[in-house]
């Protein structure tokens, strides 16, 4: 009730991007997932090109990963963590936005170049490009859409506006969605470019169960504590064939 | 038998192979067979399971024995523990996004079709069209330099041979002289090692040794595509699929070998080199062995953790492990137990890499005897030969860096045995009275001498091969045996060649009906990279001969009005 109530204040078009949208990409990004292992295990994979080419693959594709990878936990922490609580652990906004500004540049400045060596790559080495599908094409786009508008809106609230404090707008509506109590109207008074970010990040996480970059939940950190040698029973499962049903192994 | 020091572990029961490398004539059907079973996709074009190599020569992948560079296998650290030469778990997780020591295409060979349609519909013209090579890669005209046995029994020669990584190693004064020139062949497939390093390098834990019959396998279901267990093999025989994504290895042909059948390489040998078995080894002393300081003493650490499967000890306790009676047995009449550990011929392909492999080789004789043949002398009587095998020590010490981490004395003591065989059993065929002196000097007795002859000599196909079934309780759903529709799985008989994300996604299709219909998508198209004209394509490679297969020939002008007779 309160939503729809809300609606006659927000107006629909902020309802349905903040709202709805983020909602209906939270269930594909999850169901979507949950469908891509169940019925494409054989296609969940990195699709590595490092075979045809691996000079520009060595600077480029740990310079995007390391980067996006310290962009993400940057986005954990501005996004996840309440401004109450690094000011109650005596961070003031001042000094956590001079370290997210600097820490933000050092990663943004390494994944976009890398970023940028990678999609050189792809588009000049002639091996890489023909292995490249539409469905690549497509998540190069949306990635490289996202990382840009979230780059630029960083960058223009800086340098024009001497920063935009997101913590009071657009991470309580991100937390908000997980509570249930979505409130669109947090999101609508952020500045234009942060929102169109929110947006292209939206329909990446949309479109990422679908693609290759379905890799990243199954980094490798198992790795780390397994035992070196896998040793496995051909009884478990027999060839690449699933029993028939009625036909399964019972227990041994 | 050596045992008895420790209290006998965990029992398994591995399937092994030995080659005998004198037999080998190098003419690459076991590589042939091979790829038409297992490697004739797309994204593997230049994937060789089976690579049957010169020697002296670079192997396929070029130089893949300089660990140095290529740093595959295992090592001892400072504290003198096992660890991977390429870097430990932290490492590999750190280097995961641009893996340092990959080898790209090119150390392999850029693969590549025939333009052959050509030929068929070029217009009439003063020349003669021809078929132009086509990358498998790019798709693009390209000039052939190098394939997986371009420098084909060229190994001798000044040539090639100094690119050789063993040679490099024998000594730096070695120059191959003409006259000391000799070439043998190494046929090579996965070592499906004890201690395998591919699986210990893959991050994902999709590489697995499987617990009944030691096969080292990769689940395709489980593989990411990290890349990580091609720097680790140090044989490099496990391989990236460019276009799925996937590592690829050689399976020991095990939808056969589950059903008693030997593996395709070995089934269609012509020299009938290969002998399959099964060997049992305790799992507890691998490690151990593996560590074994001293890389000359690896292959008689390895031959400690077999054990003798008519011990009444080992009997039990493989029992005990669950190995079933008629797989004891056949360890019991393993040609592999025999050839390793009874009549000692056989040696490990670079033992020195610590991952006790498992497909191990009788090192030639021939080069030995090539050479005294060549002087004149008798090549049959061991007095000729025992004096030649010490005198030729470029072939000894080649071979002893190739199976004994560089230590002449086992090969001595192999190439002793074989030359004491041949020179006993020429008096047998003689009708002379055998002289027994001859196996007392190699420490064998006569009938352990003609009974080596008759397994290495007639080499009988059920001497060759003994492998057991898998078994019968669990035949309904092993690979080959077709007890169900071969078209009964997700997707069925209308599979198409494309899932909705690239190349090959979607389920993997069972083995069997795999390779029957990529046999048939090949005779039908053969573009480069992509197909897009598969209905009129014919590839010649595929053709057997019979009929005219669609596409074979452009469409007459009969045809073409649908007129006909």
């Amino acid at each position: 009730m309160t939503t729809l109530l809300a609606a006659d204040e927000t107006g629909t078009g902020a309802i349905l991007l903040w709202v709805v949208l983020p909602y209906v990409v939270l269930a594909v990004f999850v169901l979507g997932h949950v469908w891509r292992y169940r019925y494409d295990k054989f296609g969940w994979t990195t699709r590595s090109s490092q075979l045809y080419e691996r000079r520009l693959l060595r600077i480029g594709s740990p310079l995007f990963h390391f980067g996006i990878l310290v962009v993400l936990l940057g986005h954990i922490g501005g996004l996840l963590i309440p401004e109450s609580w690094t000011e109650a652990a005596g961070i003031s906004e001042d000094a956590y936005h001079v370290s997210a500004v600097v820490l933000g540049t050092i990663a943004g400045i390494a994944t976009v170049g890398g970023l940028a060596i990678l999609i050189y790559r792809r588009r000049t080495v002639g091996p890489v490009f023909s292995a490249t599908t539409r469905n690549d094409k497509a998540m190069y786009v949306s990635l490289t859409v996202t990382i840009g508008l979230g780059l630029a809106a960083t960058v223009a609230a800086n340098i024009v506006g001497g920063g935009y404090n997101y913590r009071e707008t657009i991470s309580p509506w991100f937390r908000s969605i997980f509570y249930f109590q979505p409130d669109p109207d947090l999101m609508s008074e952020s500045p234009v470019l942060f929102q169109l970010h929110a947006i292209s990040a939206l329909l990446l996480f949309a479109f990422w169960p679908f693609t290759r970059l379905v890799h990243m939940l199954t980094a490798p950190l198992g790795y780390l504590t397994r035992p070196y040698i896998v040793y496995r029973s051909r009884d478990t499962r027999l060839g690449a064939r699933p029993p028939r049903r009625g036909w399964e192994r019972t227990g041994v | 038998m050596p045992r008895g020091e420790a209290a006998i572990g965990r029992v398994m029961a591995q399937m092994a192979m030995v080659m005998n490398l004198d037999k080998c004539i190098g003419c690459h059907t076991c590589s042939v067979t091979c790829k038409q079973a297992w490697t004739n996709r797309t994204g593997v074009e230049y994937v060789w399971f089976n690579n049957v190599e010169t020697r002296p020569g670079q192997g396929y992948p070029r130089r893949y024995e300089d660990q140095d560079t290529w740093r595959g296998g295992w090592e001892l650290n400072k504290r003198g523990r096992l660890a991977l030469k390429a870097g430990g778990r932290f490492k590999k997780l750190i280097t995961i996004f641009s893996n340092p020591v990959l080898p790209s295409i090119d150390d392999y060979y850029e693969p590549w079709t025939y333009d052959y349609e050509t030929l068929t519909n070029a217009p009439l013209q003063e020349h003669t069209p021809v078929a132009r090579p086509k990358s498998l890669i790019s798709g693009k005209d390209m000039k052939i330099a190098w394939s997986a046995n371009w420098d084909d029994s060229l190994g001798g020669s000044s040539d090639h041979g100094d690119k050789d990584v063993l040679l490099n190693q024998v000594s730096e004064k070695i120059k191959l002289e003409f006259e000391q020139t000799f070439m043998f062949y190494l046929p090579r497939i996965c070592e499906h090692c004890l201690n395998p390093s591919c699986a210990a390098s893959c991050p994902s834990g999709a590489i697995y040794k499987r617990a009944e019959d030691g096969i080292v396998l990769v689940d395709q279901d489980r593989c990411r595509g990290w890349r990580m267990c091609v720097t680790g093999c140090p044989y490099k025989k496990v391989y990236f699929n460019h276009r799925t994504g996937k590592a690829e290895k050689c399976t020991f042909c095990f939808p056969r070998v589950e059903v008693g059948l030997p593996t395709v390489c070995s089934e269609t040998c012509v020299g009938r080199l290969r002998y399959i078995g099964l060997v049992l080894y305790d799992a507890d002393r691998v490690l151990e062995a593996a560590s074994t300081p001293d890389e000359t003493g690896l292959y008689e650490a390895q031959r400690k953790v077999f054990l003798d499967p008519y011990d009444p000890e080992v009997v039990a306790a493989a029992e005990r492990a669950d190995i079933p009676r008629d797989w004891i047995e056949a360890a019991q009449r393993s040609p592999i137990h025999a050839l390793i550990n009874t009549y000692k011929v056989a040696l490990p392909l670079h033992p020195e890499y610590r991952t006790l492999p498992m497909v191990w080789y009788i090192p030639p004789l021939s080069p030995v005897v090539d050479a005294v043949r060549d002087t004149g002398q008798d090549a049959e009587d061991h007095r000729n030969l025992f004096a030649a095998v010490d005198a030729l020590r470029i072939p000894v010490d080649y071979l002893a860096q190739l199976f004994t981490a560089g230590d002449p004395v086992p090969v001595d003591a192999v190439l002793h045995r074989l030359a004491a065989m041949r020179a006993y059993m020429r008096d047998i065929n003689l009708g002379r009275e055998p002289n027994d002196t001859i196996p007392r000097t190699v420490g064998m007795t006569g009938e352990q001498l003609y009974d080596m002859y008759r397994l290495l000599a007639l080499a009988k196909y059920d001497e060759r091969y003994v492998i057991p079934p898998a078994h019968a309780e669990q035949a309904h759903e092993l690979e080959e045996l077709a007890t169900e529709c071969a078209l009964d799985y997700e997707g069925g008989p209308g599979m198409g060649g494309s899932g909705p994300f690239g190349e090959t996604s979607g389920g993997a299709a069972p083995i069997a009906v795999e390779n029957y219909r990529a046999l048939r998508d090949r005779q039908t198209s053969d573009t480069p990279a992509t197909p897009t004209d598969k209905a009129t394509r014919v590839n010649l490679l595929n053709w057997d001969g019979k009929g005219r297969p669609p596409g074979l020939f452009p469409p007459g002008e009969d045809e073409e009005k649908g007129a006909g007779s």
